[in-house]
């Protein structure tokens, strides 16, 4: 195989129909770069999971008796629940907290409004067991296990808000992976096309090809890379313009949440880390579309 | 070299089969003309020698090769070794003379070294040689011919297929493409010439295979183009 001429079958079809070239690469891009979005969203959605079902615990509350006769959890009911919930598997840590320790807490947080911390009484208070788990999904499982045992009041769980806000922004995330889908769809049909267009622009040439004998890799291979170029500049598009959307926008406008923690911040190297995936879809569903199209519109 | 043994061929829009039970037997080294009325089967037949068709009964043979039965990855290596020229050149109209013939033999991926040395050798052969960077516009109807055969020869192919190579020319440059065939023919290539051109057949006294309705109705050694017309 003579890669001089390839190449040069390749540039003579990108150049020969610029217009759709041009617009097979934006498509892609555009699409491609829907895909990353999708992708560093996941990334960022995983990450502050993590983050917070960390901060978060499911609670098991006492009863109003452990709670007002048991200052270290010493009495055999929450010593026993104690046992149990340690030996549950995905419990990392449990930690008693007794209704003073609860009262003071809750002084703590509301210091700044004495009137509340006035009409408050420790006895308002239950004691509880603050449980720690490896894997937050497991909280049904616990709540079902805990709730009515003997000394336990309620089982509650923090990671309940977070979930309501995770599937807020999974629901963002799918929608971005819905318009990448759609986006990808116009971009394979703009590919099969341009491919199409290019050999008929080039039926004389592949005529003679085919004529000669040049097996079906030299007929074919020129349009299967000009599908595998475009794929490429289009996922180098999208990354550009994933670069440039995190300076000039997610920089800027999260940037107080950045701040405050509240969200990761989205790095070069998560965006660096999302590109080679783009550049190998890219490259591969061109491709693949290319040969599908070859194989279906292109006689040999 | 060519042998089309009890071949039919039908195709799907015509009730009347294009080839209907012929048998042809072209050897090695012959030159033969493939005559006939449009629509008498002439076209198919050189189609089914390049695999551009396949028959519908019947085994068409060139060389070695079983052709209609030619698994689809080995058709190329038929195609390096028979070559074909038209009445409408299909010259690629942004090459040089040079080019278009050096472009048979990059697409089958001969070294550069090769192309250079034996491209010259064909033009000159043809009788081009001092207009081998011209363009095909360029040229008239009877050079444009001479460039599609020495692509055709430049991979000195076993068999030489011509679909009316004189249609688009007048006489006198016709009778030059035929010196040319000739002499081709004389390397030892086999030759088969699809044509309607009564004065070259005539001229020539070569084999003749008249076709009709698809069928073999005359095959002479040394014939004219027909008897009476």
């Amino acid at each position: 195989m003579r890669a001089s001429f390839v190449f040069g079958e390749v540039a003579t079809g990108l150049r020969r129909n610029v217009t759709m070239t041009v617009a097979m690469i934006l498509t892609t891009a555009i699409s491609l770069g829907l895909l990353g979005s999708g992708l560093l969203v996941v990334r960022t959605i995983d990450r502050m999971q993590q983050d917070y079902y960390q901060r978060v615990e499911t609670v098991v509350y006492l009863s109003a008796d452990l709670s007002a006769n048991d200052t270290g959890c010493t009495s055999s009911t929450c010593s026993a629940l104690r046992g149990q919930l340690e030996s549950t598997p995905g419990v990392q840590s449990v930690i008693f907290e007794s209704r003073q320790a609860a009262f003071a807490r809750f002084q703590r947080i509301f210091q700044g409004q004495p009137e509340l911390l006035q009409l408050a009484r420790p006895e308002a208070l239950p004691a509880s067991l603050r449980v720690q788990l490896s894997d937050p999904a497991r909280f049904p499982s616990i709540a079902k296990a805990f709730t009515g045992k003997p000394g336990v009041d309620r089982v509650t769980d923090q990671g309940e808000y977070l979930r309501q806000l995770f599937r807020a922004l999974n629901g963002l995330r799918n929608a971005t992976f819905v318009i990448a889908l759609i986006q990808a769809l116009a971009a394979l049909l703009l590919i099969s096309n341009t491919i199409q267009l290019s050999a008929f622009t080039r039926r004389t040439e592949v005529g003679v090809m085919r004529l000669t004998g040049a097996s079906r890799w030299y007929t074919q291979l020129p349009f299967l890379l000009e599908a595998v170029v475009a794929g490429v500049v289009g996922a180098v598009l999208a990354v550009v313009g994933l670069v440039v959307g995190k300076v000039a926008f997610v920089d800027r406008v999260l940037a107080g949440v950045f701040e405050a923690a509240i969200v990761p911040r989205l790095g070069y190297g998560d965006i660096f880390s999302v590109a080679p995936i783009l550049l190998l879809v890219g490259a591969a569903v061109a491709a693949l579309t290319g040969y599908l199209t070859l194989r279906l519109y292109v006689r040999t | 070299m060519i042998r089309l043994h009890h071949v039919s061929k039908s195709y799907r829009t015509s009730t009347r089969p294009a080839l209907d039970d012929v048998t042809v037997d072209v050897e090695k080294g012959e030159f033969a003309f493939l005559i006939g009325p449009s629509g008498s089967g002439k076209s198919t037949f050189l189609r089914l020698l390049l695999r551009e068709e396949v028959p519908t009964a019947g085994d068409v043979y060139v060389a070695e090769w079983n052709v209609g039965k030619l698994p689809q990855r080995r058709i190329p290596q038929l195609r390096q070794r028979v070559g074909c020229v038209f009445q409408d050149f299909r010259l690629l109209p942004n090459k040089t003379v040079t080019e278009n013939v050096a472009f048979a033999l990059e697409v089958i991926g001969k070294p550069r070294r090769t192309i250079r040395k034996v491209v010259p050798e064909v033009l000159e052969l043809v009788g081009l040689e001092g207009k081998s960077d011209r363009m095909p516009n360029e040229l008239s109807g009877g050079e444009q011919q001479r460039v599609a055969i020495a692509r055709a020869f430049v991979n000195r192919p076993l068999v030489l297929l011509a679909d009316e190579p004189t249609g688009n020319l007048d006489p006198d440059i016709s009778q030059e493409i035929m010196v040319l065939l000739e002499r081709i023919n004389r390397t030892g290539t086999t030759v088969l010439m699809a044509t309607h051109d009564h004065a070259i057949v005539d001229s020539m006294r070569r084999r003749v295979v008249e076709l009709n309705l698809g069928q073999v109705v005359r095959d002479e050694a040394r014939g004219v183009y027909g008897v009476g017309r």
